[in-house]
Order: C-alpha cells, then sequence, then structure tokens
C-alpha cells in the first residue's frame, strides 16, 4: 500500500450526541431486547402453565390482593412525570434541573421499593406451593430485579451529577440514557401487573 | 488548550510519528497488571480463542473415551455412572465451551479490523465477558475432576435433571454454567451487534459490509432473541432444585415438558448460531481464493437473515416424539424443511463464485470444500429427520448423532479450521506451513467420514444414543469399530493442526499485511495489527475496498491521539457522525467477573449468596463505570 490519501478531516465532529446517535444507546436497546426476551419467555411460561389446568389459580388459593400491586402500578406511572422532565433537562443540557429531578426520582424509587416489598407479602401464595406459585414469584423477582438495577443506576447518576464529573457533557448522555431504561422498566410493568393480578380474576 | 491545538491524526502526523503517539495511547501497561486490565479486542480475542480451543480438546478427549467405551460389544472400560459424565461433559463442553464462544471470539478479533475502527464496542464488557466464560469453564471441569461432573445429558431434561431424581450437586453445576456461558454470550453479542451498527468505516453502507460481518450481525442478534429463554430454564431448574420451586413438578401443577420448550427454543437457533459465523467464514475464505467478489451478495445476505428468522421457528422438531397436536406436526416439519432453501442459496452463491473465479486451493478453501460436502448430507438427513414418521422412528439413535455431528462438525469446524488458516496471518504475522495443513485437510476428512457415516447405519439398526454399552451379536460391532478408529484418525487430525499452528507461530513464514491479497479491511494493516488497529480511519467506496483500490487507501483523519477516541457513523449510510472516548484499561472487568463468579457459585449452596453476592457485583460495576477524572479532557465537550 503506498501512502494514505486523506479526505475528510473529522475534527470538526462533536464528541457526543443523544439518542441512537450515542453508541451506549443501541448497547441499551440490545439489552431491553434481551430482558425483554426474558419477560416474554416468562410470560410464555405462565400461559403454558396455566393451559394445563381447569382451574386457575389452583384450588385453595385466591388471587393476589390488589391493594399493594396497584398502588405501586399507580405510583410507577407517575414517576414518568419526573423521569420525563429529568430526560428533556438532560437533552438540553438544564443542570440544575436535571439534578432535582434524578434526587426526586431516587426519592420516587425508595417508596416504590418499599411498595414492592409490600407486594410480594400480597401474593396469597408461596414459590414452593405449587407451580402456580412458582412463577408468580418468578415473574415479580424478575421484574424486581430490573427495578432495583435502575433504581441503583439513579441513585448513582444522582451523586455524580452533584460532582465537577457532572459537567461533562457525557452525563447529560448517560443521565438521558437512564430515564430511556427507566421508562423500559415501567413499560414492561404493566404486563405483568396484568398477569399476575388481573388474569387470575378474569379466568376464575 | 483549545480543541485546535489538541493532536490528531493527519498529513502532519502520519507514518512513525503518529504510530508512536497512537501506541501510547492505546498500548497496554507492561506485565501481569496490564495482562489482566487490557481492553484491547485483538488480546481478548485470542485469549477467548485458545481457551476454547482448550476446551475443545477436553471435550474431544471425552469423545475418544467414549468411542473407546464403544469400540466392542459389552467392555467394561469405563462404568455407567463416569460413562453418563463423560457424554455429558463432552455435549456442554462441545456446545457450551467451544461452539459458540470460539465463533464469537474469532468476531471479536476481526468484526473491529473488518469495519476498521480502533476497538470493539463496550470493551469492558468484553473483558468481563472473557472473565465470565472462562469462570464458567473451570466451574464445570473442576467439578467434573471432582466426581461432581454433571451426568444428565447436554440438555438435562427433566424430571431426569430434577430434584428427584439428580440429588446432588451434580445438575447445580452445569445449570449454574449455563448462566456463566450465556452471559458471556450476550455480552459479545450486544458488543458486536453495537460496533457493527455504529463503529464502521466511513462510506461502508449496510451493503457494502464484508459478508462475515453480516452473519455475525445476524447472529448476534439471534443471540439476543434466543439466550434469555435458556438462562430462563436453568434458572428454574435450579430454583426447583435448591429453594422448592415446582416448575417441572407435575404432581405440584409443573410440567416437565415446560423445560424442552424453553431449552429448544434457545437450542435450535443456537445451531444456526453455531453455523452462521462458519458461513461468514466460507464467503470471506470462498471471495479471497476465486479472486472475485462474492456472487450473490444480496441473496447471501437475505439468506442469512432468512436462516435466522426460519431458526427460532422449528425447536419443536426435537420434540416430536413428545406428542404434539397434528397441526403442530404438520407446521413444524414444514418449517424444518423450509430452512433448507436458504441454506441451499448460499451454497449455490459459494459454488458460483469459485465457478465464475479462479479459484487457488490452498488450506482454507481446501476445507471450504470439504465443509460443502459434509454440510451438504447433514442438511439432507436433516430434512429426513423432519419428516414425523422417520423422526419417530429414528428419535434418539445414533442416526440423529450421525446427522449432528455432519452438520456441526461440517458446517462449523471444517469452516473454522480453514478460517484459522486464513487469517492465522492476522493473529500472529506469520504463515501456516501449506503442506501440513494439506495433510492436516485430508486427515480430518477422512478421519470425520470414518468416525461419522457408520453411525447413520448403526441408527437404522436401532442403536440407540447415550447407551454405555452393548451385546454382542446385534450386528453393530464392525460399524461400531470403524467409528472408533475414525474417531482417532480425526483427533490425529486436529492435533497435527495444533502443532501446525504452534510451530508456525514461531517458525513459520512472515506473512506481510496482506499474504493472500485478500479484499477486506482487515488485511490493510499490519500482521499482527497494532494496538490501534488502523493508523487512520479508511474510507470505504465498494465491498471488495482494498482490490478497488491497489494504489492506496482513501484515509479520513482528525481523530485524536493523546486520548482513546472513536469515530461513530450512521447506522445505514456510514457518514461519520460523532468522535466518542472509548474505554480505557481497567482491572474492574476482573473484579466483577470474579464478584459474579463467587455469587453464582456460592448460590448454589445457599440461596442467600444471590442477594448477599449482589453487594460486591454492584460496587465492582460502579467502579467500573465510574467516569475518569474531567481534568484529562481538556476538550470542552458542553458546546
Amino acid at each position: 500500500m503506498g501512502k494514505p490519501r486523506f479526505t475528510a478531516d473529522l475534527s470538526p465532529l462533536p464528541t457526543h450526541g443523544f439518542g441512537h446517535r450515542a453508541l451506549t444507546w443501541w448497547g441499551e436497546i440490545a439489552f431491553f431486547l434481551i430482558e425483554g426476551t426474558a419477560f416474554v419467555m416468562a410470560i410464555a411460561a405462565y400461559f403454558f402453565l396455566m393451559n394445563q389446568e381447569q382451574i386457575w389459580p389452583p384450588p385453595p388459593f385466591a388471587p393476589p390482593d390488589l391493594l399493594a400491586g396497584t398502588l405501586f402500578t399507580i405510583l410507577m406511572l407517575l414517576s414518568e412525570i419526573p423521569n420525563g422532565i429529568a430526560k428533556h433537562a438532560a437533552e438540553h443540557g438544564e443542570l440544575r434541573k436535571l439534578r432535582r429531578m434524578l434526587l426526586v426520582a431516587a426519592a420516587v424509587g425508595l417508596a416504590l421499593a418499599a411498595l414492592r416489598a409490600w407486594e410480594f407479602d400480597s401474593l396469597n401464595v408461596l414459590w414452593t406451593d405449587n407451580a402456580y406459585g412458582s412463577i408468580l414469584w418468578a415473574l415479580l423477582l424478575l421484574h424486581t430485579l430490573h427495578f432495583a438495577t435502575d433504581w441503583v443506576d439513579t441513585l448513582v447518576l444522582a451523586a455524580l451529577i452533584h460532582t465537577r464529573h457532572g459537567i461533562e457533557g457525557r452525563r447529560f448522555v448517560d443521565c438521558a440514557e437512564n430515564a430511556m431504561y427507566w421508562r423500559f422498566v415501567w413499560l414492561s410493568w404493566l404486563p405483568i401487573y396484568g398477569l399476575i393480578y388481573w388474569l387470575p380474576r378474569l379466568v376464575s | 488548550m483549545s480543541p485546535r491545538d489538541l493532536p490528531r491524526d493527519g498529513p502532519e502526523l502520519t507514518g512513525k510519528a503518529l504510530h508512536a503517539r497512537l501506541e501510547k495511547t492505546w498500548g497496554r501497561a507492561p506485565g501481569l497488571w496490564g495482562w489482566l486490565s487490557t481492553v484491547d479486542h485483538k488480546e481478548i480475542g485470542v485469549r477467548y480463542i485458545v481457551t476454547a480451543f482448550v476446551f475443545q480438546a477436553l471435550g474431544g478427549l471425552m469423545a475418544l473415551l467414549i468411542r473407546a467405551q464403544l469400540a466392542t460389544p459389552e467392555s467394561g472400560l469405563i462404568d455407567p455412572d463416569r460413562y453418563n459424565q463423560i457424554f455429558t461433559m463432552h455435549g456442554t463442553t462441545m456446545m457450551f465451551l467451544f461452539a459458540v464462544p470460539v465463533m464469537e471470539a474469532m468476531a471479536v478479533f476481526l468484526i473491529p479490523l473488518m469495519l476498521g475502527t480502533r476497538n470493539i464496542a463496550f470493551p469492558r464488557l468484553n473483558a468481563f465477558s472473557y472473565w465470565v466464560y472462562l469462570a464458567g469453564g473451570i466451574l464445570l471441569w473442576v467439578a467434573f475432576v471432582l466426581d461432581v461432573g454433571p451426568d444428565a445429558g447436554w440438555f438435562s431434561y427433566v424430571p431426569l435433571a430434577g430434584p428427584e431424581f439428580s440429588p446432588g450437586k451434580r445438575i447445580d453445576v452445569w445449570a449454574q454454567m449455563v448462566t456463566f456461558t450465556e452471559i458471556a454470550a450476550l455480552a459479545v453479542a450486544v458488543e458486536i451487534t453495537a460496533t457493527i451498527l455504529k463503529q464502521r468505516a466511513p462510506g461502508m453502507t449496510l451493503a457494502r459490509m464484508p459478508l462475515f460481518a453480516w452473519a455475525m450481525l445476524v447472529v448476534s442478534l439471534m443471540v439476543i432473541l434466543s439466550m434469555p429463554a435458556v438462562t430462563l430454564a436453568s434458572s428454574f431448574l435450579l430454583s426447583d432444585r435448591l429453594v422448592g420451586t415446582q416448575f417441572f413438578n407435575s404432581y405440584e401443577y409443573g410440567d416437565s415438558l415446560l423445560w424442552q420448550h424453553l431449552f429448544w427454543f434457545f437450542g435450535h437457533p443456537e445451531v444456526y448460531i453455531i453455523f452462521l459465523p462458519a458461513a461468514g467464514f466460507v464467503s470471506e475464505i470462498v471471495q479471497t481464493f476465486s479472486r472475485r467478489p462474492a456472487f450473490g451478495y444480496t441473496a447471501i445476505v437475505l439468506a442469512f437473515a432468512g436462516t435466522g428468522l426460519l431458526s427460532f421457528g422449528l425447536w419443536v422438531h426435537h420434540m416430536f416424539a413428545t406428542g404434539l397436536p397434528r397441526l403442530g406436526y404438520a407446521f413444524y416439519t414444514a418449517a424444518s424443511m423450509t430452512i433448507a432453501i436458504p441454506a441451499g442459496v448460499q451454497i449455490f452463491c459459494w459454488i458460483a463464485t469459485m465457478w465464475d473465479g479462479r479459484p487457488k486451493f490452498h488450506t482454507p478453501l481446501l476445507y471450504v470444500v470439504g465443509f460443502v460436502i459434509v454440510f451438504v448430507v447433514g442438511g439432507l438427513t436433516g430434512v429426513m429427520l423432519a419428516s414425523v414418521p422417520i423422526d419417530l422412528q429414528l428419535h434418539d439413535t445414533y442416526f440423529v448423532v450421525a446427522h449432528f455431528h455432519y452438520v456441526l462438525i461440517g458446517g462449523a469446524v471444517f469452516p473454522l479450521l480453514g478460517a484459522v488458516t486464513y487469517w492465522f496471518p492476522k493473529f500472529t504475522g506469520r504463515m501456516m506451513s501449506e503442506t501440513v495443513g494439506k495433510w492436516n485437510f485430508w486427515l480430518t476428512f477422512v478421519g470425520f467420514e470414518l468416525a461419522f457415516a457408520p453411525m447413520h447405519w448403526l441408527g437404522i439398526l436401532g442403536m440407540p444414543r447415550r447407551v454405555y454399552t452393548y451385546p454382542a451379536g446385534l450386528g453393530w460391532e464392525i460399524s461400531n469399530m470403524l467409528s472408533t478408529i475414525g474417531a482417532f484418525v480425526l483427533a490425529g487430525g486436529v492435533l497435527l493442526f495444533v502443532l501446525n499452528a504452534l510451530v508456525s507461530m514461531r517458525r513459520g513464514k512472515v506473512a506481510g499485511p496482506n499474504p493472500w491479497d485478500a479484499p477486506g479491511l482487515e488485511w490493510a494493516t499490519s500482521s499482527p495489527p497494532a494496538s490501534y488497529n488502523h493508523a487512520h480511519i479508511p474510507v470505504v467506496t465498494g465491498r471488495v475496498p482494498l482490490w478497488e483500490n491497489r494504489e492506496a487507501l482513501p484515509v479520513v483523519h482528525g481523530l485524536r491521539v493523546d486520548d482513546r477516541e472513536l469515530l461513530l457513523t450512521t447506522v445505514i449510510d456510514a457518514r461519520p457522525d460523532l468522535r466518542e472516548p472509548s474505554a480505557e484499561p481497567s482491572i474492574w472487568p476482573l473484579v466483577a467477573a470474579l464478584a459474579t463468579a463467587t455469587m453464582f457459585v456460592s448460590s448454589m449452596f445457599t440461596p442467600w449468596a444471590a442477594l448477599v453476592g449482589a453487594v460486591p457485583v454492584a460496587a465492582a460495576l460502579i467502579a467500573w463505570f465510574w467516569p475518569k477524572d474531567p481534568n484529562v479532557h481538556p476538550e470542552p465537550v458542553i458546546d
């Protein structure tokens, strides 16, 4: 090969971008697909098990109590307000607003964690009782894993954004992507909420 | 310092001066610490490949033990319990620790070079993936040595693998090993997908991407969509065994067929996850040695994608013997037979490329020809097995064993040996011996046919799989003896390959950047490549860049050389879009992998380990993602 033939100069290109321009965004989409597939498989397992039975839930177990799960769902949906504001603030470089909203999101996460603990207590079945109990616990645990992961991520970012690392452009990208992940967490919850709390009521 | 004054590659900074600057930025620290904390895709790729071949040797050793036992009827060489462990270890090792990892490892090394970028996407995740994979492999083999090796087959069917019929830790080891390897494989799939979509050289539109990159894009998406199923399944199995869940217990509303569905929803795509990278190797090798661009590029790409899609619609053909609705039989038979169409399209495109080109039969191309012959036979027996009446007759016999070894060894190992020979100069800077290579090919080919062709007859005569011995007088003696001789010849071929590689690494002919006069970007840089891959990011104007620009490759310039910087391009057209930093070397991926391994292994003994063990994992991950000191970034990044 001879000497290089220089064409375009890349130095004017920006060093960060939001959404599909960023590398991490694509990584996150891939993780959505992985985790989404795991949810779909767990949901498929639920229906597979249900399909083998005449009565669902198997007697003598009652469907889960509605209160904890419903409160969790309402708060989860409301959490999109600070989350959406945080995402917008991150994308527009509004540091003060972003700092505030991340603290709000972290606090909401704490309340959600308490509600989630209560949810486990209102399933009315243990994982050892039968396969119905096992799949219910599995679905709730699987979602809790996602919820916990993003809550910890939010806590770390809320801390980080208050340090000198917070003034870097890439932190804004991180916060925007964290907000996108939170959307996945609450969106994936909705079918699971229906499956755990409402389907046993509808079919019984 | 203003952004303009930062050192960047370009007409003023090129050649030796540039090499020194880039090497300082992208090279790794010397010594053990540097070795443990490196995030260079080439180092990790080679590590991954070597480890996978070590596991292949161990798995192969198990195969030889199986064949030694079955050479004669009523042999007392190995007792039944040990035999169960041996065939389980063979299958598990070959599928989870060799076939999938080695294919991904080749991509880890090659894809960034082929696309003209400086490192893989998420390089620390890449390092983490390797360590987790290694930990999973060590877990399995240490357990085997301690007589705790899994013994319920590589697909661990329940109820046999459940708590009632497999007490002890053997199956827990298997299930947890699956978790390790799936995490590793998923991590690589994410990196490869992001690298292919965002880090291609300017001008390398999707329609100009190397065929191997297309194959790996399809494979990575398949990994992403199939492996969660087995991870979930193995978690269910573990929780049934360890914390008393009832997923597979039919007395408590569970169902053992749930296991088979979840397992094969992963297990069938898995076969194509192993085959498609090999199809990518074949496409590259055929193109280079036929001296013309691949015939039917678009058709091959569509065939890759078609294979990927269809592979998700045939898992139930592994379950024909479980009893299905009539419509189920018809659907899965049709789907299984349909997949022969994209496979045929690929084969005809490769043949057409050779036909229309001027093929040079160097060792890599010999392996490709061997692959075509063996894979077509395996494909045809696959079409036979897709037919329910034949399948019910041959289910769980040696006919099936013959079929899938034709498909997997023929479809994946032959192309892999060809690919290692082909890219060996890129890995090491030296050529493998052609003379030994040709001997090697014929030994492998003849050994393979001798080992597996007789199994077709054995299967038709009714010899079941996974039996540790058989009585004399059933007419199985000669075929079994031939098969054993073939297995040892095949092993001799593989051994010769390893010896050739080891000797050539030190004494082989020095290769230079492009010894085969190949057209891909990976051949535009030195062999082995420098830590930063390409000195300047190349610009691509067609599908065979080095054949189109024989004088000099056009390049772009202006990336920083004092910091690890990557060029990101747009997804479809590969237009330059952003300059993003790439991660520095770090010890945290290793620490995170160790913490993860500790959590997984101890959770086999107490479920609380999953909770307690998550704390160090989270701590290691936070340290891993903690940003670098902003003061070393003199470039203001908020506009």
